[in-house]
């Protein structure tokens, strides 16, 4: 049981199976579930780092350029000598330019200049151009549930086995068109390629990730049991081992008691009067750049395991997640009021595996009149729910519960489609249920 | 439903009228469609009950099938259907012209120009209702494996093999129309909530009656007021006054007159089978004439610039199953294989992505949506300063200042795309906003100035010119190449099964009752 080891063995046994499959084992797919926060990037460094060393060159394919970016520069950060290409498009300005001061990284738009290196990573929709004579022995899949299932059919000629490494909570991948028709095929070229690789090939070793280092011991039980009820994973640092604290004592309004409410529990529910609005609801997105004014101006600190010292709690460490594109842009304008920047405003699909200490969310249901099917998604709300190293507070309108009430999921059921646990009704729940223990109620 | 449809719903609540979406048609509608309005019978999947067919909207073809559970009867259906149908789908497989294209010779492995052809029209079917199309695929399905005494002499009940062929070309017409923006098979419903926003919910827009009188109500009514009426008055004997659109039937018709009709013919009276031809008929003919009225309204606007290209495709579509019915090729397999779904989903979103463009770049009013959606803006020139790239040979780059009321979601660098008067595009990024003026959008063009030193004459807008960009490509490009099916990767199951080994379904003692 790994309830009596230490958060670190826990994990470290678990690395130490998957890389054993992963170098020795005779699957042509081993598939890696990994929680918000869990070492999934380093599992992928380590992962590429070993199977070079063995004298095993390999290609890895991420989602987005900022991935793919992101992991070359972890992959140079460990091991500078390793020679790394990276694959990219040719228009300007399609990598991060810090790569090419790496000496060992190699930057092209064609394969021919990257063959002989030991890893060549680039992004799936790239490497779906690409044609090679010979297959690579092996690959690494990133976010592997994040990419869609023709996606992978478009590039899996191009090796022989590989890793697949992702979270099966966060978003799926959509289509902006009608799907339906294919839904309970292996194949459905709509759905997850983890789903397609598992429905084709049954008995590959799956492995998951015990531990999230990112989420706080205050947030990983409740992300854990909304989110991944039949997976559980724990916090790697306790209740002590993170603090937030601020300078600046709270003036009594809503938006500090709430702030102090987070500081002190992890959670904070900023609930606004119940009402309907529009989406970009002014009130909702004011208290939201208010909330982000007063982090900022209380002069905030985080204690964490990572330094014996307090980190400030600046803007860069401080993140806002909305549910729509329109949400975004309307909290970026009120915090330019605030003369507030350099705080990442973005949806959850953007805000996908990147981490802060402090994120403010706006509910995606939050003075909707109906639920929808985007606005249950559990995948939306785990995102949002799951960035934070310290706390996360949410401002939502009053009145969501009932919503929920009103709005029971009324997704038909298809033949063959596994269903998804759990159903994103029973996950808002759950989160909402937790939330109203940290509620301030304010009226702006 | 983005937020000029709530507008305009609202406007249309207001004034008791539909409201335009659009100031263009932006489906292509056929000279001459096939207009099918089919019925189905309830409680028995995929047993037609009848339907009103043809081409002239003065002289339909009825078929009806008096007692839709005998098999024999309603196969006698699907064989005149298809008598009825075919030879308009065959009407334009021989008008042909002739297309350059682009091949990869297999001996040389290079690309060669060859000609190929290309109908010159195609056939348009047009059903009432988004349920139709369905029933179109349903009966393609139901058809297309049927077996001919030729094929299968040993085989109980033959099929007439024009019943195959018709399948066949359901099954064509009803998968193309999953291509967003494809016309060869049209809901009237989905064509008049594409161009005109009524008061009334979604769902209810799916009525054609109701619909219909919400765009063109009669004199002195309010389009609420007649959309009620359409969809719940019932005369004296508890039936609907405008009877539904179809396939599905009105249950108190079913009950209080088809089934003691239907019992009638059973029975063997005298009579009875022009009975229940002529309810089928009384239920079908203000469908039809509400089809042929809703094609008058679309016919008032003026075609969008782009639905001939749209349409082009459908012709390409068309001509590529006429040559495969042609080549003998077999019916369309029950179920796509990975990667012709792959190749269809990546089809169908980029005809999404190009038909959302070009209907912004066809219409003032959609791109009015899409400004007010913070995806395109207008604004007038207030400034250009020349400049150049950076690099060995300096190219254009000028600076184009802009003022505008509308409220685009910018991000420094993001791609800007314009119309051009030639047609081409022009490619430009977003350069910030002018100092201390938060409406005054800087962009630098990046293209479409030729390939000189200087840019092209007129390539860039000069000051109080109205422009207008996009964040949207005018043209957005298909995915990469999928493997061969026969290429199919480990992942996806492997190379799929041969498809001439895949049987019919055997007959069990449910298929004879």
């Amino acid at each position: 049981m790994t309830g009596t080891r230490t958060p670190a063995a826990a994990a470290a046994a678990a690395t130490d199976a998957i890389l054993h499959d992963t170098l020795h084992g005779d699957h042509r797919g081993v598939v890696v579930d990994s929680p918000p926060g869990a070492g999934k990037s380093t599992l992928v460094v380590r992962a590429a780092r070993e199977l070079a060393a063995a004298g095993r060159p390999l290609m890895v394919v991420a989602q987005t350029n900022a991935q793919v970016d992101d992991l070359v520069l972890r992959l140079a950060e460990q091991d500078p000598q390793l020679p790394v290409g990276r694959l990219h498009s040719s228009e300007p300005g399609a990598y991060d330019p810090a790569l090419t001061g790496l000496p060992a990284v190699r930057t092209s738009a064609k394969i021919a200049d990257l063959a002989e290196l030991d890893v060549v990573v680039s992004t799936a929709a790239k490497w779906a151009f690409i044609k090679v004579a010979e297959p690579w022995r092996h690959a690494i899949v990133d976010e592997a549930y994040q990419m869609r299932s023709d996606a992978l059919l478009s590039v899996a000629g191009l090796f022989e086995r590989a890793l697949f490494v992702g979270d099966p909570g966060q978003l799926d991948p959509f289509s902006v068109v009608g799907a339906d028709q294919w839904a309970g095929l292996a194949y459905d070229p709509s759905s997850s390629a983890v789903a397609t690789l598992l429905a084709h090939n049954p008995g590959l070793p799956q492995h998951r990730l015990p531990v999230s280092w990112r989420l706080p011991a205050s947030a990983a039980p409740l992300v854990s049991a909304a989110f991944y009820p039949y997976t559980p994973f724990r916090s790697g640092t306790g209740h002590g081992d993170r603090r937030l604290a601020f300078a600046v004592a709270g003036d009594g309004s809503g938006v500090d008691r709430v702030l102090d409410e987070a500081a002190e529990s992890g959670w904070g529910l900023l609930e606004l009067p119940a009402r309907h609005t529009p989406r970009t609801d002014p009130e909702a997105v004011r208290a939201v750049a208010l909330v982000v004014r007063r982090l900022l101006d209380r002069g905030g600190a985080a204690t964490s395991e990572r330094s014996a010292d307090p980190a400030p709690l600046t803007a860069a460490r401080i993140a806002v997640g909305t549910a729509h594109r329109d949400q975004a842009a309307a909290v970026r304008a009120a915090l330019t009021d605030l003369g507030v920047s350099g705080v990442a405003v973005d949806t959850a699909n953007r805000l996908q595996g990147r981490e802060f200490d402090v994120t403010v969310v706006l509910h995606p249901l939050s003075g909707r009149p109906d639920a929808t099917a985007f606005h249950l998604e559990t995948g939306r709300l785990c995102v949002l729910a799951s960035r934070h190293r310290h706390a996360c507070i949410v401002v939502c309108r009053a009145g969501v519960a009932e919503l929920l009430d009103e709005h029971p999921s009324t997704e038909p059921v298809q033949l063959g489609v596994a269903v998804k646990f759990p159903d994103g009704w029973e996950a808002h729940h759950a989160v909402l249920a937790h939330l109203s223990e940290h509620r301030v109620r304010w009226r702006p | 439903m983005s937020l000029i449809e709530t507008l305009a719903r609202m406007e249309a609540v207001a004034a008791g009228r539909a409201r335009p979406l659009t100031t263009v048609r932006h489906r292509h509608l056929s000279e001459r469609p096939l207009v099918l309005v089919p019925l189905t019978t309830s409680g028995e999947a995929g047993a037609p009950l009848g339907a009103l067919v043809g081409t002239d909207r003065e002289k339909p073809l009825l078929l009806a099938v008096p007692q839709p559970r005998d098999r024999d009867l309603r196969f006698a259906f699907l064989a005149e259907l298809a008598e009825a149908v075919l030879p308009y789908l065959d009407g334009f497989a021989d008008g042909i012209e002739w297309e350059e294209r682009q091949e990869t010779d297999p001996e040389t492995g290079k690309k060669v120009p060859v000609q190929v052809e290309l109908c010159a029209d195609a056939p348009q079917l047009i059903v009432p209702s988004t349920p139709g199309v369905g029933y179109v695929r349903l009966l393609g399905r139901s058809m297309r494996f049927r077996r001919t005494a030729e094929q299968d002499p040993q085989a109980p009940y033959p099929a007439p093999p024009q019943v195959p062929l018709l399948g066949r070309w359901f099954t064509h017409v009803g998968e193309r129309a999953r291509v967003p923006g494809a016309s060869l098979l049209l809901p009237m419903t989905g064509l008049l909530t594409r161009h005109w926003a009524t008061g009334q919910s979604m769902l209810e827009d799916q009525h054609l009656g109701a619909l219909l009188v919400w765009i063109d109500p009669p004199p002195g009514t309010s389009g609420r007021a007649a959309a009620e009426y359409a969809e719940s008055a019932r005369d004296a004997d508890g039936q609907l006054r405008c009877p539904p659109a179809g396939p599905a039937t009105d249950p108190a018709f079913d009950n209080r007159l088809l089934a003691p009709a239907m019992a009638r013919y059973d029975a063997g009276l005298p009579g009875a089978e022009d009975g229940v031809r002529d309810l089928v008929e009384s239920l079908l003919r203000p469908t039809w004439d509400a089809v042929w009225h809703g094609i008058d309204l679309l016919r008032a606007l003026p075609a969008g610039a782009h639905v001939a290209d749209r349409w082009k495709r459908d012709r390409w579509s068309y001509t590529a199953h006429r040559d495969r019915v042609r080549a003998g090729e077999p019916p369309q397999p029950r179920r796509d294989d990975a990667v012709t779904a792959a190749r269809k989903l990546s089809a169908r979103e980029s005809a999404q992505a190009q038909l959302d463009a070009q209907e912004a770049l066809d219409d003032p009013l959609v791109m009015a949506g899409r400004r007010l959606a913070g995806a395109a803006f207008q604004g007038t020139v207030t400034a250009v300063e020349p400049a150049f790239s950076e690099g060995r040979r300096p190219m254009p780059r000028p600076l184009v200042t802009l003022r505008t009321a509308d409220r685009p979601q910018l991000s420094e660098g993001g791609k800007l795309y314009r119309s051009l008067a030639d047609g081409k595009t022009q490619t430009a990024e977003f350069a910030g906003f002018a100092p201390d003026e938060p409406d005054a959008p800087v962009v630098r063009l990046t293209g479409g100035m030729g390939r000189g030193r200087e840019p092209a004459p007129g390539s860039v807008p000069e000051p109080d010119d109205t422009v207008c960009w996009t964040l949207f490509e005018h043209a957005p490009r298909g995915g990469p190449a999928l493997p061969d099916p026969q290429d199919t990767p480990w992942t996806h199951g492997g190379p799929p099964p041969d498809p001439a080994a895949e049987s019919p379904d055997p007959v069990t003692a449910e298929d004879l009752l």
